[in-house]
């Protein structure tokens, strides 16, 4: 497949014959594809890469939500309370639970940005969530046929439903008793769910990522 | 093939199809011929999902897509005939419900294409599961129960098949695109019902015979 490189936000995206996904994310077009900074994490290889890109992810989701519940938006009710706390719970739960699974082949601690979230905004920061919910479903439906350990699979989709309850549960918050919960938005016309490869999640999720993530060999 | 099965295939998304037939281009190449210039894109795609998806799939991953159809096809009667009880749902929820109804006879009619003549017709089906479930379309809270029960049980299922599809990147990650939707209405359902969407950090498989057991009161 061919080499996109978007300069304006001096991103690489490249694609093997083989199926094999290159991917550089948040920093500089990296010479002989190498890693230049040392704010910079590699995913690995096969399912250690896929269990790393998870692990990025749920390390991004508990970031915001634990900052959404440290400073709560203006008005936040009782009950968006208790339902944020336990989705941060969760989070921090798929977080731990992936890095104890990587054992010494995790990648270290992401430095996140959300600066583009105004956290003291109700609608600024449901609609986050509603970003990252849905990214997330999108991306382990993605990653589950890249899974070579039936094990691995299993455990991912324990993760996965909780993460499209989530996506119904903030969607309804930002529209009542609609169908937005399963919206023809992210279900198409045959009932199934958005599935995105690495290369589309990484990229989406970049605005929010300091560090270098780079998936330098993930099939 | 029948007109009703033509016209369900035809919809089938093409990228689904694309990704479902790995040899659909060698199979679209050989059955024009066959067909000659008459025969349009869509009726020959769908000859070739009806074989490749019924007769070509081995039989393991055949018994996983009937064991999902079947659920499939107890949510899309449950959905279909509460909708059409007048009274049962109450007005603020209809279009809900109604959105869970489309997906569940997507779902059927994604199944019923992907088995080709392998797929099963809708069981005979008792929504009271033998009585137990007597109000189950005269009294919300009943209905609801059971919605849940079949969301989460769905949920469940695909979860605890997924291993077992491994082996087709298309089928898995088509059933994992389904699962997530029953999950996105697990959550609705259990919201409506005055519940968190969620057991905890975690949604726990059930095996087939799990499913089965808790699905089995509802066959006739």
């Amino acid at each position: 497949m061919d080499v996109t490189h978007d300069s304006s936000r001096r991103r690489l995206l490249k694609w093997t014959g083989a199926g094999a996904a290159l991917i550089a994310v948040s920093g500089a077009w990296l010479p002989n594809f190498g890693i230049s900074t040392t704010l910079a994490a590699d995913l690995g290889e096969g399912d250690v890469g896929i269990l790393n890109y998870a692990y990025a992810f749920e390390q991004l989701e508990a970031a915001f939500y634990t900052q959404v519940i440290k400073t709560p938006y203006e008005g936040m009710s009782e009950a968006e309370t208790s339902m944020l706390t336990d989705i941060r719970d969760h989070e921090v739960a798929h977080r731990d639970f992936l890095k104890k699974a990587l054992a010494e082949n995790a990648i270290p601690g992401l430095e996140v940005d959300f600066s583009s979230v105004d956290f003291a905004k109700r609608d600024s920061v449901l609609g986050t969530a509603k970003i990252f919910e849905d990214l997330g479903v999108s991306a382990y439906n993605g990653a589950g046929q890249l899974i070579e350990n039936v094990d691995y699979l299993a455990a991912a989709g324990t993760i996965v439903s909780i993460e499209a309850r989530h996506a119904a549960a903030i969607r309804d918050l930002l529209n009542m008793n609609s169908v937005a919960f399963a919206g023809d938005d992210v279900v198409d016309k045959n009932g199934l769910d958005v599935v995105n490869e690495p290369a589309a999640v990484l990229k989406a999720a970049d605005p929010f990522i300091k560090t270098d993530v780079t998936a330098m060999s993930l099939v | 093939m029948s007109n009703l099965n033509q016209n369900l295939l035809a919809d089938i998304d093409p990228e689904i199809s694309d990704r479902l037939v790995a040899n659909r281009r060698a199979f679209f190449k050989t059955s024009a011929l066959k067909l000659g210039a008459m025969a349009s894109a869509p009726v020959v795609l769908a000859m070739s999902a009806q074989n490749a998806f019924g007769a070509e799939l081995p039989k393991d991953i055949v018994d996983v897509l009937v064991f999902a159809l079947t659920l499939e096809h107890i949510e899309d009667a449950f959905y279909r005939t509460g909708l059409e009880t007048h009274g049962l749902i109450p007005d603020k929820y209809v279009g809900i419900f109604n959105q869970i109804g489309k997906h569940e006879a997507a779902h059927v009619a994604f199944l019923t294409s992907a088995l080709g003549s392998a797929a099963i017709k809708r069981p005979r089906l008792d929504l009271t599961a033998g009585g137990k479930f007597g109000d189950v379309l005269s009294n919300f809270d009943t209905y609801l129960t059971l919605s849940q029960t079949f969301e989460d049980l769905g949920v469940a299922a695909y979860k605890g098949q997924a291993g077992n599809l491994i082996a087709n990147d298309g089928i898995l990650t088509a059933a994992l695109q389904i699962h997530s939707v029953e999950a996105r209405h697990a959550a609705i359902v259990r919201k409506i019902g005055g519940k968190k969407p969620w057991d905890g950090a975690f949604d726990e498989p059930k095996t087939k015979q799990e499913v089965l057991d808790a699905a089995g009161p509802f066959l006739a």
